[in-house]
């Protein structure tokens, strides 16, 4: 690179890139966000509902990602919270805050007790647990029309807020969401370079190994399953605030699917990986919407050559370059 | 003192008695070697001395505890740590994040912890980071230490396991076949290594194929034979005894058949 060599030397280039490549995905994913604050309209609508993906995904990040264990039923913890929330303020007249409160405390209830007696088997008992618990869910969802409304849903939830104040617009909305994401990533990120996140990984890597070193592997499963259970409610509250209705299609199958499409495409065990993730899947078929008929065939084909050529994410890429191939 | 006591431990696998009623002591300090055949049953012995397989009978006394049946977490905690035939690192993980797990056992801290990170778990964490540096400098891994495990030659892996094994601080190191797959060359980096270990205070207790090992590093050896202990004594004596020599090599007509 010719113009660089007046500004930086050139042997200096590859060190300067290799400290500056790591941030390279949070940069993207504010300047994405700083761009829909500017513009506003429909792309706000589209980042929001990313947002709170990023939230869910960061939480399945840990368990799946850290932790290396499989779940197809997170989004019953989201269901529970998020319909929690939305009986608790719009029948009964609660402030966001507490029935949020009230809806994680009930999906970590549910969390302790569907994982503390698979998470002590070997094998795939949890995934199997939690696809049941999901299933579950939403029949009751469908089923209990007295309190949820059945198929119908809930509407008029209103938004996020305390006492008087309430977050009503959307761009107030979507810095909302943005700091919720912060704060969800920086625990994450937190939580990872601590003894208990070296504890997931190391269970990741070699379950016997942990436990020849004194990791309690039932134990660390267990937390690493509630966490995740925890951001899952936390996405399902902020959910029903948000758009102000739920219904038993919104936290369905199709919530883990998405989810575990935006996981694997933005980078699983990786920091940025969740937000990259949930942010360019919700923007993909805007992306191609211009396509019309062949829109699904566009966007199942860039996620087949994502995953061919960036098998580690989109959050992976940054480490594709020169530079950072030394190690 | 006897820092490890085996009374008539035993485990049977259906009709297969592959631990037969063995009775051992290890005492503290030096290192101990468990040679035999294959198939003798070391492996299964290492599974329960660690606690991966329960005996069907017997007891294991540890420094003064019975730690028989326990999950191989609680014995670790005890101070008893093994490795494995086939190293089992943290693939993914760097060389020096694998020794920092390995430091789990004698530190604390749970999420509160990890999200708040107080002054004292700072401070830990910069001893925990200070501990896996020292310990990558005692195997000879220190300008390794920030490449993945997986990229480490099978040399290393062994050496980086012992590391973080190391980081325990156990009373008793396990080897279960360290020099398995290694050169000379390596091998005689491994012997240097455990009796360095060694010297530093820490019991070691190693099951081993390769002779030249057993009989550089030993201070004693046990030799087992189909599930039973058939000898014990200094590694010159066991080599002479007939019925080692018998059990490797088979009687004289077996030899030549």
């Amino acid at each position: 690179m010719p113009t660089s060599r007046s500004i930086i030397s050139p042997e200096r280039l590859p060190a300067l890139a290799q400290a500056l490549t790591p941030t390279l995905p949070w940069v993207i994913a504010a300047a994405i966000l700083g761009y829909a604050f500017v513009v506003g309209g429909y792309l706000v609508t589209v980042l929001s509902f990313a947002l709170i993906y990023a939230v869910f995904v960061t939480g399945l990040n840990l368990f799946m990602g850290y932790a290396g264990q499989v779940t197809f039923g997170h989004n019953a913890f989201a269901a529970l919270s998020g319909y929690a929330s939305a009986v608790l303020t719009s029948s009964y007249g609660w402030q966001p805050l507490g029935a949020f409160v009230a809806g994680m405390a009930l999906a970590l209830a549910v969390a302790l007790l569907v994982g503390y007696p698979t998470l002590r088997l070997k094998g795939h008992y949890l995934a199997m647990a939690t696809l049941a618990i999901g299933l579950i869910v939403y029949e009751v969802a469908v089923q209990w029309q007295a309190v949820t409304g059945g198929y119908m849903g809930i509407s008029g939830i209103p938004p996020v807020g305390i006492g008087r104040f309430e977050i009503v617009s959307d761009r107030a909305q979507l810095t909302f969401l943005a700091l919720m994401v912060v704060l969800a990533t920086w625990s994450a990120i937190r939580l990872r370079s601590s003894r208990f996140g070296r504890a997931l990984v190391a269970i990741a890597g070699s379950e016997d190994a942990a436990r020849a070193l004194g990791i309690d592997v039932a134990h660390y499963k267990l937390m690493a399953f509630l966490i995740s259970a925890a951001y899952a409610a936390l996405a399902g509250s902020l959910f029903v605030h948000v758009v102000g209705f739920v219904s038993p299609e919104v936290f369905g199958l199709h919530m883990v699917v998405l989810a575990f499409t935006m996981l694997y495409v933005g980078g699983i065990g990786t920091a940025a990986g969740p937000l990259i993730g949930a942010v360019i899947i919700s923007l993909l078929p805007e992306t191609f919407r211009a396509l019309k008929d062949y829109q699904d065939l566009a966007y199942g084909a860039g996620l087949i050559l994502l995953l061919i050529y960036a098998p580690k994410g989109l959050a992976s890429l940054a480490e594709l370059l020169p530079g950072r191939r030394r190690s | 003192m006897t820092l490890l006591k085996l009374e008539r431990v035993t485990r049977r696998f259906g009709g297969l008695l592959a631990v037969d009623a063995i009775d051992l002591n290890v005492e503290q300090g030096g290192v101990t070697a468990i040679i035999g055949p294959n198939g003798a049953g070391k492996t299964t012995l290492f599974h329960l001395i660690s606690g991966f397989q329960t005996p069907n009978g017997g007891r294991i006394v540890f420094d003064g505890q019975d730690i028989t049946g326990l999950p191989p977490d609680r014995i670790a905690a005890h101070g008893l740590i093994r490795t494995f035939q086939l190293v089992q690192l943290f693939r993914d993980l760097s060389a020096i994040e694998n020794v920092k797990v390995g430091c789990h056992l004698r530190t604390r801290g749970g999420i509160v912890t990890a999200l708040i990170r107080p002054k004292s778990a700072r401070q830990t964490e910069a001893e925990v980071d200070a501990t896996a540096r020292e310990l990558l400098a005692f195997v000879g891994l220190a300008d390794h230490g920030a490449l993945p495990a997986s990229a480490l030659t099978y040399g290393q892996q062994r050496l980086l396991e012992i590391a973080r094994a190391l980081a325990v601080r156990p009373k008793l190191l396990l080897l279960d076949e360290p020099a398995a797959g290694l050169n000379a060359e390596e091998t005689k980096l491994l012997s240097a290594t455990i009796r360095k270990i060694v010297t530093q205070g820490t019991t070691v207790l190693l099951i081993e194929h390769d002779m030249t090992l057993v009989m550089n590093t030993a201070d004693k050896v046990a030799v087992l034979d189909f599930g039973a202990k058939i000898a014990e004594g200094t590694p010159r004596s066991v080599r002479d005894d007939p019925a080692v020599i018998a059990a490797y090599l088979g009687t004289a007509e077996a030899a030549r058949a």
